[in-house]
This record gives C-alpha cells, structure tokens and sequence, in this order.
C-alpha cells in the first residue's frame, strides 16, 4: 500500500518533478554504483590526444591528460554526492537536535544557543569557508566537517522556530502536563511533525552545499588531487575552454543537472503538500 | 427572469471546487431564492452549508479555483452560466461586504479612514473631501467613540467591536442597495454583539437598503433578518419568514439547530457529603513575565482568584476574551506557576510547578483543551494517543491496554475500530470525543475542561455536553468548566463562577443566577445573550452609558468600573469594592448592596 | 499633534531601533571572536611557517616575539581587535605591507561591481516577483518558478564558462577578463563589466525575484486582500496600494541577504574573471595563508553583511505602523 501511494505521489508531479525525480535518481545511483561501471579506471592516460572528443571508446572524450572523461565524472559524482550527502545529515542532525534542545529546555539554553547561532549566521557561508578552509586546510574529512559546520545555524533557525511552534500547541501541552518528560516530548510528540517540513530544508541545503563543496574545489581550495570531486574537475580542465573542450562541459553541466533537479523536485512535492 | 419587484433573484446557483485529486465537488447545490428591497435575508448553517460561498456568489466572486454556475441578478446587473460577470463591476459599489473578522480584513499598515473612503474613491461616487465627511457621519451613527478623529488611527489601535462597526461604515460609504454581513459578531464577545448588532440594524434601515445576513447563530438572525434560508451541505431545507421558523419550523434539520441553541439544563448527580473538597483554590494571583518584589508578574492576569470543587461536582468558570479564564485551567494544571496563591487536592497542597507534582498528583487531574484540532497529535493513531496514557500511569499494556482502549472508545460513543485511525482523518466533533477520552484514560478525579465545547458547531456541541453530564454521571468525575457561553455553563454545572478581568466579580450556585440581584456584569452577560425570538433586541433598549467610560481601568479599585452603568460616584472611583454576601448564596464584588443591586436589575433575568 | 505628543510617539521605534543597532554591535563583536578564534589562535604556530622548517628555534623565538606571538590569546585579541577598530588591521605576511593599503585599492573595485549589478538585478528582479506573484498558479508563474529555481541552482563556473565560451571564445565580443585600465572609455567600462555582472545577475535575479514573489504571496491569502478584491479594488492598485506596503519588510530584508551576496559571494566571478576585487584578494590570502589580510576581509565582509541586515530591519520597523508607534 505504501509503494501504491508512493507511485500515485509520482504520477501527481509535475513534468518539471518528474525530469528532477529522474536526474536526482540517476546521480543517486551513478554515485552509488558510478566507479564499479567506468570503463577506465579514473587515474589512467587512456588517450594520446588531450581534450578528445566523444568516440565509441571514450563516450565522453579526454581531458587535459588524456585520461577518460566518463570514468572520472562517475569518480567525481560519488565525491561530490558521498561529501555533500554525509556534510547535510551532519548539518540537519546537529542543527534539528540543538533546536530540540533550545525548545524543551530551560530558557536560557535556547537564549544561549539562538545566540551563537545568529553569530555564526552573520558570517556569509564563503567567507566562513574561506576562513576555516584556511585555517585546518581541506582534507576529506575536514571539508565535511567544515561544510556542516557552515550549514548547522541556517537549519537550527528553520527547525527552532519549527519547533518551538509546535511547543506551544495544545498536544505538546497535554504531554507536559501529564508529566512527560522533556526527551520524550522533543522525540515522541515534537520531532515526527517536523520531518516533513524539514524535507524541504535539507534538500535546499544538500544544494546549497553541493554548489559551496563545487565552487571551493573550482578555486582549488576543495579536495587535493588525485581525488577530485566535480568541481575540480571542471578547474583542472579550463585550459580547454577556448577550444570548447567536451570535458569542461560536461562536467561543469553534471553538477547543474544534479542541483536543478533536486531543486526542482523538492519544489514539485512541496507545493502539493503546502496548497 | 425580471420581476421587478424582487431586488436578488437568484436560480439554481451551484458551486463547484476541484478536489486534491482533481474530481469536482459540489459544495453548493441548485440553490434558488428572492430578497425583496429593503428585506434582509438571513443565511444560516453550520460549518460547510455553503452558506458564506452563496454570499459572496452574490457578487460575483469565488474563493480559490471555485466555479459559479446557475444565475442570479441583484438590481439590473446579473451573472450567468454563459460567463457573464456584471456582478464583479458592483462590488464595492451597489453590492457591498462585512466580513467575519475586521482586525484580519483592515488592512494593517494603513490608516482606518483611507480603508474606508477607498470604495468611495475607486468608484468615482465623490470626491474624497465629501467621502471623508460621510464617513465621519456614517462613524458617528454607528455610535464610535470620537468619530472626527478615530479614522486616523491604524486597525490595530482599534478594538474589535470598534473595527466591526469601522467596517460596516466602509461597507455603507457608497449607499450601496445591497449590503452582505458575514457573520460579523461571531469574533466578538457577547457583551459587545448587543451594541454591534443594533448599530448595524440602524445604519442599514437609515440607508434603506436591503441585507444579507449569514450566521451559525439562530438568536442572533432572529434580530436581523425578515426571512430566514436554513443550509445543510450545500443544499436549502428550509426557507420562511423568520417568526415561521422560529414558531413552527417545517424541516427536521432547523427543529435540530432550535433545540441544540438551547441547551438543557441537566440533573446534577446527588453528591456525597465531603469535609474536605476535592479541590480547593485559594487566592491565586498570576500572570506571565517575570515577577516583581511584591510578588506581581509583569503583565498580572489573575488576582486573587479562589473557588472550590467536590468530588463529582461540576464548576463553570465563565468570562469574555481577557477575563483570564484559560489562566485559571493552566495554574491547576501546573502549566504555570502561580505568583500567590495555593492549589489543594483533597486538602494536599499541589506543588506550584509539574516537576513538583507526583505521576499520581498529575494523573488525577486532567486538562483538556478548546481546539481539538491541535490537541491530538496529528501523526499518530488513536489507539496509540489513549495507550501512551495507560501506560504512562498504570503501566498498562498489550491485549490489556487494547481492551481498556475499546472500554473507552465505548465510552465516548465511538466504535472500536476508530483506535487504529490517525487523528488527521477525525471529523472535529471525533476528535473532541478523543479528546476527552485521553483525559478519561487516566481515571481522573476531575478534568480542567478549556472551552471545549466553543469550537464546534451548534449540534455537535449539543451531543458533547450530553456526553459531558452522562460521564459525570457514571463516573463520578469532577469538571472545572470554562467557558465564554454562560447558557452552556449554566446546562452542565452546579456551580458558576464569573470572572472579569482577571477577578472574580460573582460565584453561587447555579440557580441564583437566575434572579435579580447579580453583580453588575454578570447583568450585563446574562441580558446580552439574544433569545429566539424577533423582537429581543427591540426591547434592550439603549444601553445606560457607564459614568466612568473615561477612567483607567486600575489594579485597586473595581476592573469592571469603567464600563459599569451603575457605579456609585464617590465610591466606586475611590475604594476597592468589598466581597458581599447575598441572601440567594452568592458572593458578589460589588460596592451595591442587595438592595440596591435588585432595584438596578429589571425583571428581564427571569429566563 | 503638540510637539510632544509626537516626540513621544517617536521614542518607541526610536528605542527599538537602538536597540537593534546595540544588537548589531554586539553580534559584530561576537563573530570578530570566533574569526579570530579560528584563523589566529587554533591554527599552528605563524612564525614557524613564514621561517619554513629549517628555522632555528632562536629565529622562531624572535619572529614570535615581533609578530607578538607570544602572549596569551585574550591579549592578541584585544590588540588584534583595537587595531581593527582604529582601521589598521596589521601587516601582511605575504608582501610586508600594511593590509589597510592592499585592501583599500581593492575596496572601490568590489563596491563598483556589487552596485552596477544591483543596479541590474533588483528591476528584474521586481518585474519577475511581481508579475509571478500575481499570475499564481497560472502557465507564466510556473514557467517563471522552474526557470528561476534552476537559475538559483546553477553554479556560478557553469554560468561563467558558458558565457566566455559563447560571448568572448565564439562570438569575440566581451573580453573574458575584465580589467579596466585607468583612461578607459564608457564603452570599454560596459564591455568589461557586462559579463561579471551578468553572472553574478543570473543568481541574484532568481533568488531576490523568488523571495519577492514569496513575501507577495504570504499576503495575498490575508483576509485584507479579499476584502479590498470584494471592495473593488483594481489588481494593480491591489498590488501597489495594499500589498506591497505590508510585504515591504520581507523584501527590503531579501534586498539585504541579496546585496551582501553580491558583496561578499562574487569569489568565482572576480576569480574567473581576474577582476581585482576584494573575495578574489581573500582568496589568495587563503592560499597563501596570509591571515592578517584573511581576518581582516572577513571582518569586513560580515560587518557589511550585518550592516545590510541592520539597514533593513530598521526600515522595516519605519514601515510598520505597529512596530512605528510600538
């Protein structure tokens, strides 16, 4: 029954949806699956020629290098979905728990967390990445860091005041005066009706940090090769740009497919929900 | 279709809005009628009679998506099934409109007057000097305060039974023929519906044109129209003149409305005799924002508030919007702490806080809330919101909390089946039986009951005050009521308490309240509630004007003295009324004596 | 109205704005601690790096005294703080000059550029909100939203190599590098500007235009808007007289987040293009670890941030007569 509705959720949307829900489902799975189908492995110079175009053995042409530009897009794709996905769970589970947090504790926890939350929300997220960036440099595991980090007050400002909405609602206030505790309440009664309308707030923000993670690495202050996410990619080859290289573009066009249909999809399922 | 002696004719008028899923519905259906000039035609229903879509069909004008089919004609310009719309042209013009609430419908950035001279201006009827002149003397027929100045002020300067009659001035600046009222008292509280109402009723006769009334309320219409349209879904069951209706209604459905409008008063159970009661408050002061060195909170709304319930006995708490009535539900719940003041259950003082009140304290008393819509947790099933209760309290669980969930659904009258549905699919007066079942799971001694009836429409109510006065019965529950209806106070409880202003001005049994002498406001609630019969409101005359209209309300004297039409000079202005004790039983706040008080109140109590 | 009576009715939106001007102050505080936090007490030690490894520990010891590296955090705060706020933000470690020198030439170039593209973005944007707003639901609103919500997406290098690709590699009429030479002519001016303005327009556009249409809608299901639709009132005067004063607020304060965008987000743009700009200066101090002139950009890319924030809060309590005679 569950999967019947879910089909009817999908026949529902719109076209603008439906193309979003495709692309988002293709990046999925390319991240998933991507490297274990590249027909090269990512690294290797398969091409004498740099900036080869699309032939039956290089779908995609070569880059810079000579190396397959397919095999390391698919490379590229997990980079930048696999980061952004971990970056964004870490931003939302922070930011949802600490707004938790601020809206069944004491009052001064949340005057103390609403403050250091709209300090960090006045730093603009570049230049707060900038600075950190230059500060703990950008391996892997730092860049996630760095990115949740960034997107955590935007995300406890939405789902505080969504939270402390639901607060002041009478079934909250039943549970507070039947002696519920305050664990209960912010995980039982407060965080289920919080999911649907954060949807659209993590998608938003999975956006928002695969353009921040792409532009970063476009100024090369992202991922240290050999790794490279999509950002990189379209960096390491702008010398192809005057001759219209293959490899800049697709590339440059794969991380716009990958945030326009997230956009567009979360748009299509929530104007249904929110009329 | 021109009989020119009717000024709205109005043939099989449906309306059609889309679905979620796109299917259409109905929600009016083939609905024909006439309003001759200078008649007011009243629409009544309940929620979802359409009775608000056929008022605004009128001019022309659909909510959302909807479709207008059918055709009606109001003086020479009509609407038909064919697309033609002369209808939109007269709006604000010939045709105007009084919504339901005027705090929402003023716009808030700007200035009252130039909302109100604007459909004067747009349609060119005269120059905006002339306008404002009319608008003040429109203003001062409806009996405004300093009508020369009070258009300059921004709505939310304004009160709502003000901005009601700034409205109806907007709507009447054109001279318009025809003039709608949707529901324009249903925001206020019942003392200023009086004073609305009979404006209203003036200024439209001065103009002489004809009305449109739509309301839930029967007693209310009943002072308004000449003739009277019952809705049910959509569709007419009756139309009559109004004393037709009222006399010998025709249809089953406007007997239910009549009926459910006047609540029965209820046996009261034979209580047992108890030295102790089971809960007694006493001088409560309380409020919210942080409190002071003398022990008052920043902004008081309770002072010196105390009353006392028995085991199985029911206390109504009454007062209009401010009188701090919900306050009162929320400091015995523990929900705020009182500055002053001591919560006892049988004779144990409650802690002032739910963290110092035990699981056993909190269980035997329950609160339940006004608006049953955000008092169940949309998400989650009904089976589930009653089982986290049991469990909660008595550890109770599996094929045991399965089979109480059952006895309480039976309970409330609803099938068992119903446990396993979300709280999202209830219809309003589902949810409020629920509603009152998660307090019931608990095995209360007395649920805080908030309003709980204020929400639903007239027969739903009906069935939940039976509902109400059956368990007590059964149960032997006890009931701290509140509410702003003292008819439905007066159908389910033994004893009442009137609140104003955050003080308690009268408490007695129920019965004294139906005879002279009462506090003065308590006079004033009881002899505003309009009566099913047409010429109630012709016979409350012009109010006497309170003496002090122009003094504060202040913390030490009477609260209600600005607004009192019998307060004594050289008294009231100067002391703090005493607690008198009257020879029915009850107390009163007053500086009256009983006699004086008796000789103030006419005879018109007597219902 | 006495004179007064209408002192009076100033002193409340009087103190409410001083008090959010307070609040600006002190959140401009806070956030110069966290900068400074993160890029001067936690990373490694300054003066080891700028010597490199084969320093001798003598060396290290007297850079680290110059650069006053050796007192305890709260005092190199202080002192970092006091020099900011006297307009004197120290010494760069990458060219030896002071950083007030290399960041006000590079100051004007990024307040040109952040002007000229508002000057762009924010008629379109209207035009856009506007027109979308009212035509809810309808073909030219929902064509508006998927174009606009794609524009918002789109990364900045996409847009930018798109538009050298077709209007400077194919078509050769925009240089792909703006640089503006001292006596250059207006024409020259609009050619070098055209291009970083429009990609740093594309995103504005869409997002200021979305947000206007959102605080447009937010009003349009206020019971107001029906009544002055039942009144008669015309779409456009609806628009003009009865919405926009109401949704004025929540435009004014997307005017604000949009602005600081172009202030302080044109990164990729002053980069691809090579314009000399402030973000494409703190870019380099970011790989060339330059932290006097990194702390010092940061400083002044949120106290613009905030300043805009502030600028339209306090219009839009002039704007709200509840706010106004609070």
């Amino acid at each position: 029954m569950k999967i019947a509705a879910l089909f009817t959720t999908i026949r529902n949307l719109p076209l603008s949806g439906k193309i979003g829900l495709a692309f988002v489902v293709f990046w999925l799975l390319a991240a998933a699956f991507g490297p274990m189908l590249a027909p090269h492995p990512p690294g290797a110079f398969v091409s004498e020629e740099v900036f080869a175009d699309a032939s039956s053995r290089l779908w995609l042409g070569s880059d810079f290098l000579g190396r397959d530009v397919l095999s390391r897009l698919l490379m590229g794709a997990r980079f930048t979905v696999g980061l952004s996905a971990v970056a964004v769970t870490l931003a939302v589970g922070i930011g949802t728990g600490l707004a938790l947090t601020a809206a069944v504790g004491p009052h001064w926890v949340d005057e103390l967390l609403s403050r250091a939350m709209d300090t960090l929300i006045s730093i603009p997220s570049k230049i707060f990445a900038l600075v950190l960036i230059a500060a703990f440099g950008s391996s892997e595991l730092l860049l996630i860091v760095i990115l949740a980090v960034i997107y955590v007050p935007g995300n406890f400002r939405i789902a505080r005041s969504l939270a402390v909405g639901l607060a002041r609602l009478d079934y909250v206030e039943v549970a507070r005066a039947r002696g519920e505790g305050r664990l209960y309440i912010a995980l039982s009664e407060m965080l289920p009706n919080m999911i649907r309308p954060l949807a659209a707030d993590i998608g938003l923000r999975f956006v928002f940090i695969v353009l921040l993670l792409s532009g970063l690495s476009f100024l090369g202050l992202g991922l240290a090769p050999p790794d490279a996410d999509l950002g990189s990619l379209v960096r390491e080859n702008t010398s192809g740009l005057a001759e219209g290289a293959l490899a800049i573009f697709v590339r440059a066009t794969a991380i716009a497919t990958l945030t326009v249909s997230v956009n567009l999809l979360i748009d299509a399922l929530t104007q249904g929900k929110v009329r | 279709m021109k009989d020119t002696t009717q000024h709205v004719e109005v043939r099989d008028l449906s309306v059609t809005v889309r679905r979620e899923d796109g299917t259409p519905l109905r929600i009016v259906e083939d609905v024909s009628f006439d309003i001759a000039p200078r008649e007011t035609l009243a629409l009544i229903g309940e929620s979802g009679s359409g009775k608000t879509t056929i008022a605004l069909a009128l001019m022309g004008y659909a909510r959302g998506s909807a479709e207008i089919t059918g055709q009606i004609r109001v003086g020479q310009a009509t609407l038909d099934g064919a697309g033609g719309n002369a209808l939109k042209a007269q709006r604000g013009h010939r045709i105007s409109y009084v919504a339901q609430s005027a705090a929402a419908a003023f716009n808030p950035s700007r200035r009252v007057i130039d909302q109100v001279i604007e459909p004067a201006l747009i349609h060119g009827i005269e120059p905006e000097e002339a306008a404002r002149k009319r608008a003040v003397s429109l203003f001062r027929s409806l009996a405004l305060p300093n009508p020369e100045t009070i258009g300059q002020r921004y709505p939310h300067e304004l009160s709502g039974g003000q901005l009601q009659r700034l409205m109806a001035a907007m709507a009447l600046i054109t001279q318009p023929e025809l003039v709608i009222f949707d529901e324009p008292t249903t925001a206020l509280d019942v003392t200023t519906q009086v004073e609305v109402l009979q404006a209203f009723r003036r200024v439209v006769r001065e103009q002489g044109a004809t009305g449109v009334y739509v309301s839930h309320d029967l007693a209310v219409v009943a002072q308004m129209a000449d003739r009277v349209l019952v809705l049910k879904r959509g569709k007419v069951r009756e139309q009559n003149a109004v004393d037709v209706i009222l006399q010998s209604p025709a249809d089953d459905y406007t007997r239910m409305l009549m009926s459910a409008a006047m609540p029965v008063v209820m046996a009261a159970p034979v209580l047992p005799d108890a030295p102790v009661p089971l809960l007694e408050v006493e001088g409560i002061h309380a409020g919210y924002g942080p409190i002071d060195k003398e022990g008052r909170p920043a902004h008081p709304v309770l002072s010196d508030v105390g009353f006392s319930i028995g085991r199985g006995a029911a206390l109504g708490v009454i007062g209009e919007s401010g009188s701090g009535k919900s306050t009162v539900a929320r400091v015995v719940a523990g929900l705020l702490a009182p500055a002053r003041g001591s919560v006892k259950l049988d004779g144990v003082p409650l802690a002032p806080t739910l963290s110092g009140r035990s699981r056993e304290e909190l269980r035997r008393v329950q609160i339940v809330f006004q608006s049953a819509d955000v008092a169940l947790n949309p998400g989650r099933s009904v089976g589930d919101i009653l089982g986290r209760v049991l469990r909660f309290y008595r550890g109770t669980r599996g094929e045991e909390a399965r089979r109480r969930v059952a006895e309480l659904l039976d309970l409330i009258k609803l099938p068992a089946s119903i446990a396993s549905r979300r709280c999202d699919e209830l219809s309003g007066g589902q949810k409020q039986r629920v509603n009152l079942a998660r307090a019931l799971a608990a095995e209360p001694d007395i649920i805080l009951c908030d309003e709980v009836t204020s929400a639903l429409d007239t027969v739903v109510r009906g069935a939940i005050l039976d509902l109400l006065a059956e368990l007590r019965r059964d149960l032997g529950v006890a009931y701290l009521f509140i509410s702003h209806d003292i008819e439905t106070v007066k159908a389910l409880c033994d004893d009442i308490v009137v609140l104003y202003k955050g003080t308690r001005v009268e408490s007695g049994v129920r019965d004294s309240y139906n005879v002279p002498p009462v506090h003065p406001y308590t006079d004033l609630l009881i002899s505003s509630v309009p009566e099913l019969r047409s010429d109630w409101l012709s016979d409350e005359s012009e109010r006497a004007a309170a003496p002090f209209a122009h003094l504060r309300e202040r913390p030490d004297l009477c609260r209600f003295l600005p607004r009192c039409p019998v307060a004594i000079a050289g008294t009231c202005e100067v002391s703090a009324p005493p607690v008198r004790q009257l020879s029915s039983g009850n107390a009163v706040l007053c500086h009256h004596t009983e006699e004086t008080l008796r000789r103030t109140q006419s005879e018109k109590i007597l219902g | 109205m006495s004179a007064s009576a209408s002192a009076s009715s100033w002193r409340g939106p009087l103190r409410l704005i001083g008090h959010r001007v307070l609040l600006a102050l002190i959140t401009l505080l806070l956030v110069s601690a966290v900068i400074f936090t993160i890029s001067g007490l936690l990373p490694g030690d300054a003066a080891q790096e700028v010597l490199g490894q084969s320093a001798t520990p003598e060396q290290i010891a007297a850079l680290r005294k110059e650069m006053g590296l050796d007192q305890p955090g709260p005092v190199r705060y202080y002192q970092w703080l006091r020099g900011i706020s006297m307009g004197d933000p120290g010494q760069s470690m990458v060219t030896n000059t002071p950083v007030s020198e290399i960041i006000s030439v590079r100051l004007p170039n990024t307040l040109i550029l952040a002007a000229l593209s508002t000057l762009v973005s924010v008629p379109f944007a209207f035009l856009i909100g506007i027109a979308s707003a009212i035509a809810r639901g309808k073909k030219l609103d929902r064509s508006l939203n998927v174009l606009t919500l794609s524009m918002v997406a789109l990364p900045e290098f996409l847009v930018a190599t798109v538009a050298v690709l077709i209007l400077s590699v194919k078509l050769q009429w925009l240089p792909s590098i703006t640089l503006i030479p001292q006596e250059a002519s207006f024409a020259d001016y609009v050619r070098g500007y055209a291009m970083p303005v429009m990609v740093l327009a594309v995103g504005v556009i869409a997002q200021l235009g979305r947000m206007i249409r959102a605080a447009i809608i937010a009003e349009l299901d206020r019971p107001y808007v029906e009544m002055a639709r039942l009144k008669g009132v015309s779409q456009t005067r609806l628009v003009f007289h009865h919405i926009l004063p109401n949704a004025i607020g929540p435009i004014v304060n997307a005017m604000a987040l949009s602005l600081s965008y172009l202030f302080g987000g044109a990164i990729i743009v002053e980069t691809i293009f090579s314009y000399p700009g402030l973000a494409g200066l703190m870019v380099n101090a970011v790989t060339s670890r330059d932290m006097p002139l990194l702390q010092a950009c940061a400083m002044i890319f949120c106290a613009v941030y905030l300043l805009l924030v502030l600028v339209a809060d306090v219009f839009a309590i002039l704007a709200n007569p509840r706010l106004r005679n609070a």
